[in-house]
């Protein structure tokens, strides 16, 4: 049933969820502190634990792809409802300390790309 | 006609679905015909409704773009946190456990490098635009990490009002260019396999940003970049107020 995928994704976001607040309430930091991230992990097992295996068979599993392709379009409202007019009408300071972190951001993948890469052929 | 906007209304979110709908098949046709594939439709979509934004920001007044006019508030909800985490944590299934765990340790290294350089980058806008005080200057650098960052440094130092309102300015900027420019400039900084979409994710660290950037650029890249993205914001708040601050009071000191 379709419901068993989008049920299972929709626990794996909770437990990621539950889990980054404590483990931000734990060092202290008002914020949650990777449950996103968390939750795609537990997602991740779930689909590679073998006794996992029936949920994901072909109609509970498009519960899951359902909501992988809806995606794009939550990004592009998300994108709608952005605070652009701040952003632009807020001078130069926030421009400029904005502008340049990204772009000192940008320079530095390459660099890092570069450093994990030598790591993975050394090891 | 009232009626019919009426009901739009009541039913904003399934308007939102149609609105989104054809802003998507809008754009794939511009793409196809007007750019010749060379923008992905998704990228132009985007762009576009940013634009929007704007143009909600000015005609409204409110502080979230097109979702605050009312026959569009259903952008609020489809674009909100809760469904665009869920959405991310959707594009994980299918995602390659073995590039994760190889790329560990230098996604660890990023989300950390991410927060100092770009509090660093803030710090120093900040100190050129003549602020002196280390409370203002912490503040506006922890804005320039996210958005969240900066009112949540500045609130635990105790910054003015108006400089957090910069922070999250600063922030938002980060997050609307990283929307942009990450599909323009994918291909010179080698943004095509999953270790350098881990690496942008823990370096850019605003998961708006990140989640719309690699949309843009290429859809099967972004549980990478989104694992380590949302990590960012945690360390963020974890380091700004804390380690920065005093590396900002020490430095002070200095000179």
């Amino acid at each position: 049933m379709v419901i068993y995928g989008v049920g299972l994704l929709a626990a794996c976001m909770l437990v990621g969820v539950i889990l980054g607040d404590l483990l931000g309430q734990l060092i202290g930091v008002q914020a949650n502190v990777g449950g996103v991230g968390i939750a795609m992990l537990l997602l991740l097992w779930a689909t590679n634990a073998s006794r996992l295996k029936p949920l994901f068979a072909p109609p509970s599993a498009s519960g899951i792809t359902f909501w992988s392709a809806m995606y794009i379009p939550i990004v592009v409202a998300m994108a709608a409802k952005q605070n652009v007019l701040a952003a632009v009408s807020s001078g130069w300071l926030a421009l400029l300390a904005g502008v340049a972190a990204v772009a000192v951001s940008f320079a530095m993948i390459p660099l890092l790309s570069r450093l994990g890469r030598q790591n993975h052929d050394q090891s | 006609m009232n009626t019919v906007v009426a009901l739009l209304e009541k039913n904003s979110l399934i308007t939102a679905f149609v609105i989104v709908a054809l802003l998507l098949a809008t754009s794939n046709w511009l793409a196809a015909r007007l750019f010749r594939g060379q923008i992905h439709g998704s990228a132009i979509a985007i762009s576009l409704g940013l634009l929007l934004a704007y143009w909600g920001g000015i005609s409204s007044g409110g502080s979230n773009g097109l979702a605050d006019v009312s026959l569009f508030s259903g952008l609020g909800v489809l674009g909100g946190a809760m469904f665009r985490d869920f959405a991310i944590v959707a594009t994980a299934f299918g995602a390659d456990l073995d590039a994760l765990k190889r790329a560990g340790w230098v996604g660890a290294l990023s989300v950390v490098l991410g927060v100092v350089l770009s509090f660093a980058v803030g710090a120093v806008v900040a100190v050129a635009f003549g602020f002196s005080d280390a409370v203002s200057i912490s503040t506006i650098g922890a804005g320039a990490a996210t958005y969240i960052v900066g009112p949540v440094t500045g609130t635990a130092l105790g910054a003015d009002s108006a400089v957090i309102a910069l922070s999250v300015a600063a922030g938002l900027v980060k997050a609307i260019l990283v929307m942009v420019a990450t599909p323009l400039v994918a291909s010179r900084i080698g943004l095509d396999n999953p270790q350098a979409a881990l690496i942008y994710g823990g370096l850019m660290g605003t998961t708006s940003g990140v989640a719309a950037g690699l949309a843009a650029t290429d859809p099967k890249l972004v549980p990478y970049g989104a694992m380590t993205a949302t990590f960012y914001t945690g360390v963020g708040c974890l380091l700004a107020p804390s380690l920065l601050y005093l590396l900002v009071l020490f430095l002070q000191r200095l000179f």
